[in-house]
Order: structure tokens, then C-alpha cells, then sequence
């Protein structure tokens, strides 16, 4: 476990740098300038734009750039918003909102998900299988922006039972919602993917043996069955963060979360390229981490990961 | 033989006519020559599903090409004293906010969002078939190289490195064209990563050794035997791609960094109708269902790709 | 023909006592789309307390559908239509649900096939012997089921039990897994027990020892067991009763010794007759006997022997680097120093178990991997040294045939492509004599020109193994590398296609390589045999030399392990 962990962690060495640095390269390399973009249409000072260059060091060569931003990272420097505030302490601020909505909208997801996903594998090709493989492709088509509208909508201005928008401190009750919307997409994915390996486990030979020791139905599901069929949902749980990232970008605009993803949606729409940058990095930065954490989960899952040579 | 020896009392034998012999491996084919995408194309035409989600296509690719065939009016020609009024003759859908009306926007809006998911399509499956063959069949060094640009690129979620790339491209350069690149360039890993696994099951079968052992090249393996073999899954996580590039765009069109302002597009309508969810909410409804059917409508047919053309799907249906 | 014989009640019921399982009259179905489809048509059989009974068959004959129905384990489709099941006295196909989780493991204890996929790959041993235990009601949870878990692995035969317990089935040898599957399968000691194929997916040595392990512990209980195998020769040595299935319906059962010695079913003569195992034993009688017998080996081997050979291996070695899971990796000498000719027209057999060492030979001889060192000479010239046009020409003397029938022909290119694919890479002939030659060879492996248009997965294992022959053949090679080309075929048509392989040998002067892991087979179609073990020939010489005066005690354990060998048929 020791060996898979540090192979692990050495897997995400190169990745980390490889990554960052495109995100430097692309912003070099592109055609346009993030700082002329800040002005909108009305154009830039040019005083003005090279004080905004010499602040951002656009004006030193790349690798430079690179480095100091890399070397920022180490320290906690994550670089300076638009509006002059440290990235450090806005991130201070948002990421404990972000990741209780997170945590939220995947212990919802992953414990429906799987709940629904177990009882349609069981029962293959009866109503309820049909009806949960229907609800979940709709989910899969309606784009989160639009669900987040249409919750908005009902539970907001029809029924009247929940916030548009999050009150300040971000309380639970008011996440739950933005919640349910983040983890709608995923939610979908996780019934079908766990449907799909219940099938697949209840042919499996083990199962049956399992069966033929002796073991009562519900202990062979739970025991052989739903153990086995959680391996790859905690692998797409993981993969899908960055998904959730991006979900999380649009939900916290839309209900207005004070979490990392509103920031760096207010930077979109305002255009604050830096700022921009400065986030999906930091999202990139989550995301690896992210994934680092489910891979050492998977580990414990499946022995045959953990002992692999 | 000794055959005439007594049996013994418990030796039982059916009798001859109960199971006659049938000759040993004796040849037996069905009416139709079958193979996997034959197979699959076959089952494919008893699903209603399959259809369903083509008729949908279908219409989608009609919509693009020939916006005017569904309406005369110009999308554009929006006037302020029709702001927010409901249906009438000849405006099915009502208007927008800015007085434009609601379903020639949607239709012309159409071509915006198939042209992004075509391109990117393209684009993810050229790169992800060529480097997730290379990296699955030839392995050692090359699969290396490419596998950990892979997971460099696979670590920057697609739509966040688009959002990084429109936010930095200077606006004058923003086209439908570049937002597709933009998508594309970094959605590639999972389509090289699949074809990749399945190569590596596909290499080390016996049919491959044979070509080998015959002297066929390498590359022509690889395009004659090794890819026919492996390409099925791709064909199904390309279709349910162009639904994810589709949205990809919407979402980017929402955030208001997609597009250049004269192009129409269904997730900028349902941005600017947001202002007015609680007053009227069926303006942010109407280009919500279009994009969402059209989504549906590639996932759909995703999925019946994926239950013809995986033994292991059809089975779990 | 006995046909005389009169049909005695099926299976009997004529021993003292009162049997402990009593199959009447046994009907199941699969249910598909197109209504059901029979699977057993009245299988009726019995088994007394502390007997063991096996059932023979190919497959598909229903054997392991026999199986799985005493226990309801048949698949979701799977349906008992009518008879009945009476163990000790209980009708089990009337008995479902939670009533039979005290039957399960308690009075039936059960032993799958495939020992790598039935353990579950994510609990570890000790959790999966001691679950087995507590469901059983032999202990309770707590230090008294791990002391109980501990007995069961010992018994089984696995020395180091309390280690074991942690680990997980990975980290298992095959023999191992199937160890533990017993130990759990008689851990409550059960009346009877259902051995399904138990190690058809063992190496012969590994198997031998299992199965004698298996008796012992089933003898000293008194366990009743109910063997399913495919193996004729294992099945008459393990078991008192033989029962011989045939799509769907018991077509001969009685005692062992006696059905081998005086089948009187045709299919069961058939069956006898092809058992390789029990044939080779008949081959010790003169060459011409044998040849009348079976007809399987033309007596062509006496003159051949004096040929030049046509291929030689001198000091093949070839090493691996194998990754070790800790940043580094081992090198791993799969081929250690292997020499070898053959004369033309002569088949040399290369025996050995798995991970002996052989399939890499054949990929080093073929070129399909580099060898580290040494020299694979055909026809005159290394082709090691060679490249280019010289490796394509030197590729068109020699072609394989691989195992695996499900894997030897690219599924997506119909018959006559796969077949016309060599004349294609070497640019032999028009279209048009192209296609006349795949007619040929077609003709040539008995198969019905009809085919041309067909893709791979219409056909059964033997006709892909014909096809895959077809196409070596298809540039007029003169040696074939056959590696396990028939271990994957049903006992009859392996025959057949032996039959085919001799033919095609001297109608065209052949060499063969012939790689398996069966010895029974060698001795039907091999001049030569060298044996392998880990990665070094550990003996070679001629097959009768070796069959009868082995030298190397890996060898005689080879020989001995064959099911079947202590059998006297009645020639």
C-alpha cells in the first residue's frame, strides 16, 4: 500500500508541473492580450497597461513567469486578483463554502446514485429499472445551467419552499439546493454505471460460489455484490471532479454561493483574465488532489491495486 | 472388443433412438453471413429507440443546414416595443426581452451548436484515435511519452481550459471555429484513452500473432486488424461526445465568453433571459428544451450504438 | 450392437440402501424470446451415501447444468420444468428461497471450475472461509471462527494457514485458489459434495495431487461427491459410477471400469475411442494395431527419422525485464538455453505446464519476439540475421497455429479473406487464382466451400481451428507451429482435427512443432518429445523412449499425472 501510494504521488509530480505549465503556455502563447481584454471594448491606457504587465510580470519572458508563479505556489501565493486582493485570501474565504457544497453534492450523489443504481441492477428490466434508466439519461441531457434555472424556478418562485439565492455564511439549508443541482449530472452517471456493474457482478463466478457456501441473499448482494460494484464508481467519482468543478462554477453563480466557483465566475463575465487564470489553476490544483485522494481510496477498495505490481 | 462380456445389472444404456448421433462438428450456419458491426447493424434497426433519437438527429442536421425552411423571419430583427410578449401569429414562442423573436432564434441558433460539436467531435477523434493508437500498439517509450501527455491534459478539465483560452483570446478572435478548438484541444484524452485499453486487449490476440508470423507490417496490423477491432467503443463515446461538446458551448455561450455577439447561439439566449426568470420564465424554457432535446437526442443514439456494438451491454439489457 | 440390453430404471436404484440423492425424470429449460429451450430432457440418476458418481460429457452436453440445477444455481434464465430431486428424502426442485440457504454449504457443499474467478477478488481468504462457516452455523463470530478458518486451510493442504488467512486471492497460485474452494466447499461437512470440472484448469501435476487430496478428505467423511468432467480417463479413475451425458439426456451409466472396457452406447464408443489418455495406452500395441484402432497416426514416423532437419535451435534464451510493483524491475529468463532440431517431415511434440517456457519458444522461432540469445536456423539460415525480403521469404516455409479457436481469426474478416490473407501479403496470384486456392484449402480441411462468404463467429471451435490451418497452409509452408492448437477442443473433435494434422503431414511432407501442455496427446501425433520446465529442456528423445523409460523423475511425474494411465481397457 506504502509502494502504491508513493508510485501514486510520483505519477502526480510531472503531471502537476506538465499541467501548470500549459495553462502558462497557453496564456502566453495565445493570440490576445489578457490585460487589453480588461479594458472591454474601450481600450486600455497605455501607461495603465504596462503598470498592469510589470504587476502581473507579463512583461518578463515566459519560463520567468512560469517560475514565479510555481514558486508562489509553494509559499501559498497563489498571485493577486483584479481587484488587488491576494488569491491566498480570497481563497481563504471561498474554498470552505465550495467544499461543503462539494462534500454535500457527493454524499448525495454517491449514496442515491448508488442506492437506485443497486436496486435497478436487481431488477433488470422491470418498471423500476426502466424508469430510473429514463430519469437518469434526461439528467445526463439537461445541461446543469438550465437545471439550476428550472430548480430555481419551482422550488424557488413556484412553490416558494427554498432560496434563489445563499444568505451570507453560506448556512446548510440554504446549500441544499445548489447541492441538489450540482450533483444532478453525476447522479445520473453513478445509477447507470452501478446498474451496470450489479449486472455484471451477479454473473460472476464468485457470486455464485458465494451463493452455493451457504450465504443468504441479502449478504451475498451486500457483501459480494454491492462491494465489488463500488470500485468503478469510485473511480468515475473521481474522474468526474473536474465536472463537478466546472458544475460548481455555474451553480455558485447562479445561487450566488460565495464559494471559489462564484469568484471565478465573476471573473468570467468581467472579463478578468488574470483572475481567471489564477482560479482554474487552483481548480486544477483541487482536481489533481482530488484525484490523488480517490486513488488511495480505490487502493483500499480493491487489493489487487494495492498489491500490483 | 469384448463386448459380449454380461453387464452388470446397474449398466444402463439408452436406447439408439432416443438420441441418435449427430455427425461430430458438423457445419451449421445461419441465413445471413454475421459479424460484429453486420450484428450490430441489425439490432440496431429492431430498436425503436434507434429511431427515435435519429429522427431527432436527423431534424437537428436539417434545422442547421436550412434554418429557412422553418421560418421566414429574421432572427435578428428584434424590436423593444415587442419585449416579453407572449405568442402570437406567426411568433409561436413569443419574444425575448430584446423583442426578438423566441423560435426563429432557436432555429437559426441551431447551426451554432451542431457546428460546434462537429468540429470538436472531429477534432477529439482524429487526435485521441492517433495517439490512443500509437500509444496502445506500439507501446514501450512512445505509449509512455503519450500517456503522460495524456494525463497532462486529461488534468486540466476540458471545459475549465476553454474557459482559460476565451477568456485570453483577444475578442476580435473569437469565432465558432476557435471556440471548437478550444473545446477540442483538451477533450482528447478519454477518447485515446479508451481506444488505448481496448488495443492493448485486441494486440495480443492470436489473429494478430498469425499476421505477424505472415510477415504483414506492423502499421498495416495495426489499420487492418488491430483498429477495425477496437474502434467500436470509440464510436459510441464519440456520439455521446459531440452531446458533451454541445454543452461545452452552451455553457461557455452562458458564461458570455463563447461567441462573438453576431453569431446565435442557445446558451446565450438562455443567459439573457435570466434576468427575467420570475416575469417570464418560457423565454429562458424554450432554447432550455431545444438544447436539452438536441443533447438528448446524441445520447440517446450513444446509447443504442453502445447496446448493438458491446456483447456485454446487449446482454444487460 | 447390444442394443439386447435391457433398459434397466435409468441410473439405477437397484444397490442396497436408500440413495442420498435421487435425480427422477430431471427437465430444465432456458428461457429465451423464442419460448424455451431444453437444456436436460429427463436426466434421472442416483448417488448412495459416501459414493462418488462423475458425469461425463462435451460441451454443452448439460452436465454442469445437472449440476447447478440440485442447488438451484442455474442461471437467471435457467427453469427445472418438471422431475424431481430428492435428497435425502427432500424434493429440492420443489424447494426455493431461504429454505435452501440450509441446504447450501450445510448438507451440499460445492467446488466451481475455475478457481481464478470464484473467489471474490476484494476479501481477503481468511474473510471468505469464515463467512462460510458462520452462515453455516459451525462457528461463531470471533477468535472461534478464525481457529476454525485456520483448520480448514490445513485440512485443505495449505501449510502455512495463519499467514494465508490475510492475503488475498491474487497473491494465490490456480492450485492454491482451488485448495481453498474445497476447503470451503467441505468445511461444513456436507453429505455431498458437487465438484464441478474441479481442475480442469490445472496443470496435470497440480491436478493429480488435488484431486487425491479431494479423496482423502471426502473418503475419511464419508462425503458423497458428484464429479462433472469432460475427461473420460479422470473420470474412470476417480469415480465408482460413470454417467455419460449427451445433448441433454444420460446415454449410458453404470460402473467405471466396466463402460470403459464394454461402452455399449455409440456416442460412449466414440468417446472411449478418441480419449486420448486411454488411447495412448492402446498404442503400446504393434504400430499396425494402432493405426487400425484409431486411425489417427499413419505409420510414416519409422521412415523419417533419418531426414535432415529443417529447423534448429542452438542455445535459444530469452530474457525478460518483469516489473517488480517497486520502481524497479527483474529480469526473468523465460527461455534458458533450449536446443532443439526437427527432420523433416516429422512432428516433435514440446511438453510442458504452464509457464514452462514454450509458447515463448514458439514466438522466438516465428520471430515474434527478439531472442536475447542464440539462433533459430531454418532452411540453412538464421533468421535472426536476417531481414526484409529474407525474413518474407523465410516466413512463407513456416506458419503457426495458435490455441485459442476464439482468437486465431480476425472476427471481421469473413473466411475467404482470412484465408487468401498470406497470398495477399506475399503477392501470390491473380484475384482469381487467389480465390481458386482458398477453394482448395478449403477442400483441403474438409470444409464446405459455402464458408467463403462466413465470418468467424458462426462457426464452432474445431471449424476456426480448420480455417486457422487452412491459412497456414495457404502459402505451401513446409513447417507449422502448432501451439496448444487442439488443448481448447472437446475430446472428439480434437480427434478429428489430429486426424486432419497427420493426413495433412504426409500428403504434403510437413514438419511439425507441436507445443502443448498435454501429454495424452503427444503420444498420438509426435516422432520426438522434449520436455520443458522452467524455461530448460529437461529431457528429450523419442516418444516411445520417453513414454516408456522416462530418465528425469519430472518426466515420470509428467506421465503419471495423466488421468486414465492405471486403466486396463479390455483390447
Amino acid at each position: 500500500m506504502v509502494w502504491y501510494i508513493v508510485r501514486r504521488i510520483l505519477q502526480v509530480i510531472p503531471v502537476f508541473f506538465g499541467a501548470t505549465l500549459l495553462i502558462y503556455f497557453m496564456v502566453f502563447a495565445l493570440p490576445g492580450d489578457p490585460i487589453i481584454a480588461l479594458g472591454g471594448d474601450r481600450g486600455l491606457n497605455p501607461a495603465v497597461a504596462a503598470a498592469l504587465r510589470a504587476e502581473y510580470n507579463l512583461d518578463k519572458p515566459f519560463i520567468v513567469q512560469y517560475l514565479i508563479f510555481v514558486g508562489g505556489l509553494f509559499v501559498g501565493d497563489f498571485g493577486t486578483s483584479f481587484s488587488g486582493q491576494p488569491v491566498s485570501d480570497i481563497l481563504a474565504q471561498t474554498f470552505p463554502v465550495t467544499l461543503r457544497l462539494a462534500l454535500l453534492a457527493v454524499t448525495m450523489e454517491a449514496v442515491l446514485g448508488i442506492l437506485i443504481g443497486l436496486f435497478s441492477g436487481l431488477r433488470k428490466g422491470k418498471l423500476f429499472d426502466s424508469s430510473a434508466l429514463v430519469v437518469s439519461l434526461i439528467f445526463i441531457s439537461v445541461p446543469i445551467f438550465v437545471t439550476a434555472f428550472v430548480a430555481q424556478y419551482i422550488f424557488g418562485v413556484k412553490l416558494g419552499i427554498a432560496r434563489t439565492t445563499v444568505g451570507a455564511g453560506a448556512p446548510w439549508e440554504d446549500l441544499i439546493l445548489p447541492a441538489v443541482v450540482l450533483a444532478s449530472v453525476s447522479f445520473a452517471y453513478i445509477v447507470r454505471l452501478t446498474r451496470t456493474s450489479v449486472i455484471e457482478n451477479l454473473n460472476e463466478d464468485f457470486v455464485r460460489t458465494a451463493t452455493a457456501k451457504g450465504l443468504s441473499r441479502p449478504r451475498v448482494i451486500r457483501v459480494h455484490i454491492l462491494r465489488n460494484s463500488m470500485i468503478p464508481v469510485v473511480t468515475y467519482i473521481g474522474t468526474d471532479f473536474g465536472l463537478l468543478m466546472v458544475g460548481a462554477t455555474v451553480t455558485e453563480g447562479i445561487f450566488n454561493v460565495p464559494g471559489v466557483g462564484r469568484t471565478l465566475y465573476q471573473a468570467i463575465i468581467r472579463s478578468e483574465g488574470p483572475t481567471v487564470v489564477s482560479f482554474v489553476t487552483v481548480m486544477v490544483i483541487i482536481y489533481l488532489v482530488a484525484n490523488l485522494l480517490v486513488d488511495v481510496l480505490y487502493g483500499f477498495l480493491d487489493p489487487r491495486i494495492r498489491y500490483a505490481k | 472388443m469384448p463386448s459380449n462380456a454380461p453387464l452388470s445389472p446397474t449398466h444402463f444404456v439408452a436406447p439408439l433412438d432416443e438420441t441418435p448421433l449427430v455427425a461430430v462438428d458438423k457445419v451449421q450456419v445461419a441465413a445471413k453471413p454475421s459479424n460484429l458491426y453486420l450484428d450490430a447493424w441489425r439490432d440496431m434497426r429492431r430498436r425503436p429507440l434507434f429511431y427515435v433519437s435519429g429522427v431527432i438527429v436527423l431534424l437537428v442536421i436539417v434545422v442547421a443546414l436550412f434554418p429557412t425552411l422553418f421560418t421566414q423571419l429574421d432572427p435578428r430583427a428584434c424590436a423593444l416595443s415587442f419585449s416579453n410578449q407572449g405568442p402570437s401569429a406567426g411568433h409561436p414562442l413569443g419574444y425575448t426581452k430584446q423583442g426578438c423573436d423566441v423560435y426563429a432564434r432557436i432555429i437559426f441558433g441551431t447551426r451554432t451548436s451542431l457546428s460546434v460539436g462537429i468540429i470538436v467531435t472531429l477534432l477529439v477523434t482524429v487526435i485521441g484515435i492517433i495517439i490512443g493508437a500509437l500509444s496502445g500498439y506500439y507501446g514501450r517509450w512512445i505509449d509512455a511519452v503519450l500517456s503522460r501527455i495524456g494525463d497532462i491534459f486529461f488534468a486540466i478539465p476540458y471545459i475549465l481550459a476553454a474557459i482559460v483560452i476565451m477568456s485570453v483570446v483577444a475578442r476580435e478572435a473569437r469565432s465558432i471555429l476557435v471556440l471548437s478548438l478550444a473545446i477540442g484541444i483538451f477533450a482528447w484524452p478519454s477518447t485515446a484513452r479508451v481506444l488505448r485499453g481496448q488495443i492493448l486487449s485486441v494486440k495480443n490476440s492470436d489473429f494478430v500473432m498469425s499476421a505477424a508470423a505472415l510477415g504483414v507490417s506492423h502499421f498495416r496490423i495495426l489499420l487492418r486488424h488491430v483498429l477495425p477491432n477496437s474502434i467500436a467503443p470509440v464510436i459510441v463515446i464519440t456520439t455521446i461526445g459531440l452531446a458533451g461538446a454541445i454543452v461545452a458551448e452552451a455553457t461557455l455561450s452562458f458564461l458570455g465568453i463563447g461567441l462573438p455577439p453576431d453569431v446565435m447561439s442557445w446558451g446565450k439566449d438562455i443567459s439573457q433571459a435570466q434576468g427575467d426568470l420570475r416575469n417570464n420564465p418560457m423565454t429562458l424554457i424554450y432554447p432550455s428544451i431545444a438544447l436539452s432535446v438536441a443533447v438528448l437526442s446524441f445520447i440517446l443514439m450513444g446509447e443504442v450504438l453502445r447496446d448493438a456494438l458491446d456483447p456485454k451491454a446487449r446482454a444487460r439489457r | 450392437m447390444t442394443a439386447t440390453t435391457v433398459a434397466t430404471t435409468p441410473g439405477t436404484g437397484r444397490d442396497k440402501g436408500t440413495p442420498l440423492l435421487d435425480i427422477r425424470d430431471l427437465h430444465v429449460g432456458f428461457v429465451t424470446q423464442n419460448g424455451i429451450v431444453p437444456a436436460l430432457n429427463g436426466v434421472s440418476l442416483t448417488i448412495m451415501p459416501g459414493e462418488t458418481v462423475a458425469i461425463v460429457g462435451e460441451s454443452g452436453s448439460g452436465k454442469s447444468t445437472a449440476a447447478h440445477a440440485i442447488i438451484d444455481l442455474l442461471p437467471g434464465t435457467g427453469k427445472v420444468t418438471s422431475g424431481r430431486i430428492l435428497f435425502d428424502g427432500q424434493d429440492l426442485a420443489a424447494t426455493s428461497g431461504k429454505a435452501f440457504d440450509k441446504i447450501r454449504g450445510n448438507l451440499i457443499g460445492f467446488v466451481p471450475q475455475d478457481p481464478m474467478s470464484n473467489l471474490n477478488p476484494v476479501w481477503n481468504i481468511g474473510f471468505q472461509v469464515e463467512e462460510t462457516l458462520v452462515a453455516n452455523g459451525r462457528a461463531k463470530r470471533g477468535k472461534d471462527v478464525k481457529a476454525k478458518a485456520i483448520t480448514v486451510l490445513k485440512e485443505a493442504g495449505l501449510a502455512d494457514a495463519e499467514i494465508r488467512l490475510k492475503q488475498y486471492p491474487h497473491q494465490f497460485s490456480g492450485g492454491m485458489k482451488q485448495r481453498v474452494l474445497i476447503g470451503i466447499g467441505l468445511s461444513s461437512r456436507p453429505k455431498l459434495l458437487i465438484a464441478d470440472e474441479p481442475t480442469s484448469a490445472l496443470d496435470v501435476t497440480v491436478q493429480r495431487v488435488i484431486l487425491d487430496h479431494l479423496a482423502t478428505l471426502t473418503g475419511d467423511s464419508g462425503t458423497a461427491v458428484l464429479f462433472i468432467t469432460h475427461d473420460l480417463g479422470l473420470a474412470a479413475e476417480r469415480a465408482e459410477k460413470l454417467v455419460v451425458m449427451y445433448k441433454g439426456k444420460i446415454v449410458e451409466s453404470g460402473p467405471s471400469l466396466e463402460i470403459l472396457q464394454n461402452p455399449q452406447h455409440p456416442y460412449t464408443k466414440r468417446l472411449v475411442a478418441a480419449a486420448p489418455s486411454l488411447a495412448s495406452r492402446r498404442i503400446q500395441g504393434s504400430h499396425r494395431e494402432r493405426a487400425a484402432l484409431d486411425q489417427v497416426v499413419p505409420d510414416a514416423a519409422a521412415s523419417r527419422v533419418t531426414a535432415a532437419p529443417v529447423i534448429t535451435v542452438e542455445k535459444l534464451t530469452k530474457v525478460f525485464q518483469i516489473n517488480t510493483g517497486k520502481l524497479r524491475s527483474q529480469p526473468f529468463t523465460a527461455v534458458d538455453d533450449v536446443s532443439f532440431s526437427i527432420p523433416k517431415g516429422t512432428t516433435m511434440a514440446l511438453v510442458g505446464e504452464s509457464g514452462s517456457g514454450k509458447s515463448t519458444v514458439a514466438k522466438l522461432i516465428l520471430k515474434l519476439e527478439s531472442a536475447t540469445s542464440g539462433s533459430v536456423t531454418v532452411g540453412g539460415k538464421d533468421i535472426n540475421k536476417v531481414s526484409g525480403r529474407e525474413l518474407l521469404a523465410l516466413r512463407r516455409q513456416m506458419q503457426p497455429v495458435f490455441q485459442d479457436p476464439f482468437g486465431s481469426l480476425d472476427p471481421l474478416y469473413n473466411i475467404g479473406s482470412t484465408i487468401a490473407e498470406p497470398l495477399v501479403t506475399h503477392r501470390v496470384g491473380s484475384k482469381k487464382e487467389r480465390h481458386a486456392r482458398v477453394l482448395e484449402l478449403l477442400d483441403q480441411v474438409a470444409l464446405p466451400t459455402t464458408l467463403i462468404d462466413r465470418y468467424p463467429n458462426e462457426l464452432s471451435g474445431g471449424q476456426r481451428q480448420r480455417i486457422a490451418i487452412a491459412r497456414a497452409l495457404a502459402l505451401k509452408p513446409e513447417i507449422l507451429i502448432l501451439d496448444e492448437a487442439v488443448s481448447a477442443l472437446d475430446v472428439l473433435v480434437q480427434a478429428q482435427i489430429l486426424a486432419l494434422l497427420t493426413e495433412l503431414q504426409s500428403e504434403l511432407d510437413l514438419t511439425y512443432l507441436f507445443i502443448t501442455h498435454d501429454l495424452a496427446v503427444v503420444r498420438l501425433v509426435a516422432d520426438h518429445v522434449s520436455v520443458m520446465r522452467q524455461g530448460r529442456i529437461v529431457e528429450a528423445s523419442s516418444t516411445d523412449e520417453v513414454f516408456d523409460s522416462p530418465r528425469e523423475e519430472y518426466t515420470k511425474e509428467l506421465l503419471a499425472a495423466i488421468p486414465g494411465t492405471g486403466i486396463q481397457l479390455g483390447v
